[in-house]
């Protein structure tokens, strides 16, 4: 008789740092939460928004860093120079703010080519001119060959809230319209697609742009917007699950509605990737109040479409889908990274 | 999508559900054989557009959940071992073994890749004449063409640094298990369009007659299994148990007859045990004594591992349709997606990941 109690648990909880903490699911947000919320809690970090919002001798500013690790360093419509202005400047106009000042430091291998860093760096310069936005400061720091992927960059952003209203998930109610800005997955498919040596017969191109105007441009009609969330790591559906839950509300949303270019569905289909799911760099959800629904679309113009809406129906923090052929699913986050499947 | 959208069409799948309601006068229990259906139905909810009589078990047809423990041991170890580049399909990176999976492997520093065919794994081989390249072939007989013609070319081409860890499965004795067994529920099956593109479906003929029992070759689209299961309905309901093909634009009869030979070739018939299940006689492939050096269990002597399943896992049960995911205790508690006990909470085709991702809160809130 095997004494159960006794036996190794089949798998072990990791020990150590896995890939999928930093996919962006479930395993992430429990790093978060097991790790990063208790130690440096504070009312700021509590909101969990893309940036934190801070008020200093009475004026708003929104602060957000992140770190850029993409390989390959160049990729169609894009390179880890343009997405580390594009990632934090998008960061800030998720606050609703008009971005201004960025950071840059950079982790540089030993052997990196200088004409790698200056494509890089001028990259940098052209993305933060296109944004409106100032580098001004930074940082610089090399490592042993080996101990990096040629080039990591961190940048942080600082930028100033000019309204006076408090786009977080904790405003999203019921009857909000939620809008989706364009279609999804390019980004995400255009990387994979050069990581992993797939051709298509056009290469799908990165949605990497900065998401400042069409904010600013909401904002100036006075649009009433509850909630932003740019949707990079884990996609579309990451982005949903996470306001539900922080919001503690049922989000409905229909798939036929949400634009997915050709190519891109085409792409995850052979590897039995879900679109919802890929990385983008260059659009994001809006919810509305919905009396200024039909406005918002106006304003933003281009793809941008209505993919559902925050009902009363449940009274938790949950997805639900209506999928392609009228029947409903519920629309969770995946734990780690999406895996290409065998057949 | 051209052919893609038509067999996702709302209105043509609502027309089959009106259908299927329209013959169906008493309950009736079906299993889909292969896991991209299960995925398929859960994902697009398409059970949910059966009468409520109907039942679906979901078959023992998905290649990341049926490799044995022991296999993911060998894969573990030999991704550690120095001077080797471990190359896999991506979904066998999560499943546990006993001692962790590939990616824990990876984390401590094996050289673990996804690969998207085994002629890359190949390819790798040949540009690393310095390393082990290994490749993980797995799956059923729909892989294992590809696989046969990587080991094949290897032979050919002298790439001696190439070797495959073998765990093929066949659908076929997995069915007459399952039917042999004396609880069987199942009444009709939705046999799997892509093993039957290469394999075809001769060897269903013997098994629909000896256990009257109806087969439909069935696609992996809304559309292809709405109306499989109308096809299979049908048949249950005017006491036929024939052999029926839903998924007449990529099935023949005879199959793939170059992907077959290429198969036999390379491969024998021998008994295989099927994770949860148990060992299954002649329901797997190995290599052949000819194609023995690409054998990587021998070469790397890991041929003799034996493991036990965790004692919370049912998958077993799962996999035979005879309890459906939520019925087990450890569903969603002990065993999710971040923490499996078993490989059918692991692969996106597994039945228990299908209904943690998509059903989990129906489950929960009533």
């Amino acid at each position: 008789m095997v004494d159960f109690a006794l036996s190794c648990p089949v798998p072990t909880t990791a020990s150590t740092i896995q890939m999928a903490h930093g996919s962006g699911g479930t395993a992430m947000h429990k790093l978060l939460e097991s790790v990063f919320m208790p130690a440096f809690a504070n009312p700021f970090l509590a909101v969990q928004h893309d940036s934190a919002a801070l008020s200093i001798s009475g004026t708003r500013l929104a602060f957000t860093t992140d770190s850029f690790v993409v390989h390959p360093l160049f990729f169609p419509g894009g390179d880890i120079g343009s997405l580390a202005v594009n990632g934090t400047v998008n960061d800030l106009a998720m606050c609703g703010a008009r971005p201004l000042y960025l950071s840059a430091a950079f982790i540089l291998e030993e052997g990196l080519p200088f004409e790698t860093l200056q494509r890089v760096v001028d990259s940098m310069q052209a993305a933060a001119a296109a944004a409106g936005v100032y580098i001004v400061t930074g940082d610089t720091k090399v490592v042993d060959k080996g101990k990096g992927d040629g080039l990591y960059i961190n940048t942080a952003g600082l930028g100033i809230i000019e309204h006076q209203l408090t786009i977080a998930p904790q405003t999203v109610c019921s009857g909000d319209v939620i809008i989706l800005s364009g279609d999804v997955g390019r980004h995400g498919m255009a990387v994979m697609a050069v990581r992993e040596g797939l051709e298509f017969e056009s290469p799908i191109t990165s949605d990497c742009a900065p998401l400042t105007a069409p904010i600013q441009k909401l904002l100036h009609e006075q649009i009433d917007i509850h909630c932003l969330r740019d949707l990079t790591r884990g996609g579309l559906a990451s982005g949903l699950v996470e306001i539900a839950t922080t919001a503690k509300l049922h989000l409905h949303v229909h798939e036929q509605a949400i634009p997915i270019s050709e190519d891109v569905r085409g792409a995850c289909e052979i590897l039995g990737l879900d679109p919802l799911y890929v990385a983008n760099e260059g659009c994001f959800i809006a919810f509305i109040a919905a009396q200024d629904a039909e406005r918002a679309l106006r304003v933003l113009g281009g793809q941008a479409c209505r993919i559902g809406e925050v009902t009363s129906v449940h009274q938790c923090g949950l997805v639900t889908l209506q999928s392609a052929i009228g029947a409903a699913r519920i629309m969770e986050m995946l734990s780690g990274e999406q895996l290409p499947r065998i057949c | 999508m051209k052919y893609i959208d038509e067999y996702r069409d709302a209105k043509a799948v609502q027309r089959f559900s009106r259908a299927i309601k329209r013959i169906t006068t008493r309950d009736w229990t079906l299993m889909e054989i292969c896991g991209g259906q299960t995925h398929a139905i859960v994902k697009y909810g398409i059970d949910e557009l059966l009468p409520q009589g109907i039942t679906l078990l979901h078959g023992p047809g998905c290649p990341v959940c049926v490799t044995p423990v022991e296999l993911i041991d060998k894969g573990v170890d030999i991704a550690g071992m120095p001077h080797v580049i471990f190359t896999s399909f991506g979904d066998m990176l999560r499943v546990p073994g006993t001692r962790g999976d590939l990616l824990t492997a990876k984390s401590r520093g094996g050289d673990v890749r996804i690969v998207y065919s085994p002629m890359d794994a190949l390819k790798l081989a040949q540009a690393n004449p310095d390393k082990q390249v290994v490749f993980f072939a797995v799956g059923f007989e729909t892989t294992a063409p590809a696989n046969a013609m990587a080991v094949y070319q290897a032979k050919r081409q002298h790439v001696e640094n190439f070797s495959i860890l073998v765990s093929h499965v066949l659908v076929p004795p997995a069915i007459e298990a399952i039917l042999g067994a004396p609880d069987t529920r199942v009444q009709g099956f939705l046999a799997a369009g892509h093993v039957c593109a290469v394999v075809g479906y001769e060897e269903y003929f013997p098994l629909a007659a000896k256990y009257h029992v109806p087969f439909v070759v069935t696609g992996f689209e809304p559309l292809d299994i709405m109306q499989g299961v109308y096809m299979l309905i049908k048949q249950m309901e005017t006491g036929r148990a024939e052999v029926e093909n839903q998924y007449v634009r990529c099935v023949r009869r005879e199959g793939n007859l170059p992907a077959q030979k290429i198969v036999q070739d390379v491969f024998q018939i021998v008994p295989r045990k099927w994770r949860g299940i148990g060992e299954i006689p002649y329901s797997g492939l190995g290599l052949r004594d000819d194609y023995a050096l690409f054998d990587a269990e021998k070469r790397f002597g890991v041929a003799d591992y034996t493991a036990d399943e965790s004692p919370d896992c049912m998958s077993g049960a799962v996999l035979q349709g005879k309890l459906t995911p939520h019925q087990c205790a450890a569903f969603g508690t002990l065993c999710t997606p971040e923490h499996p006990l078993g490989a059918t909470m692991v692969s996106s085709e597994g039945a228990c990941a299908a209904y943690y991702r998509y059903r989990r809160q129906e489950i929960q809130h009533g």
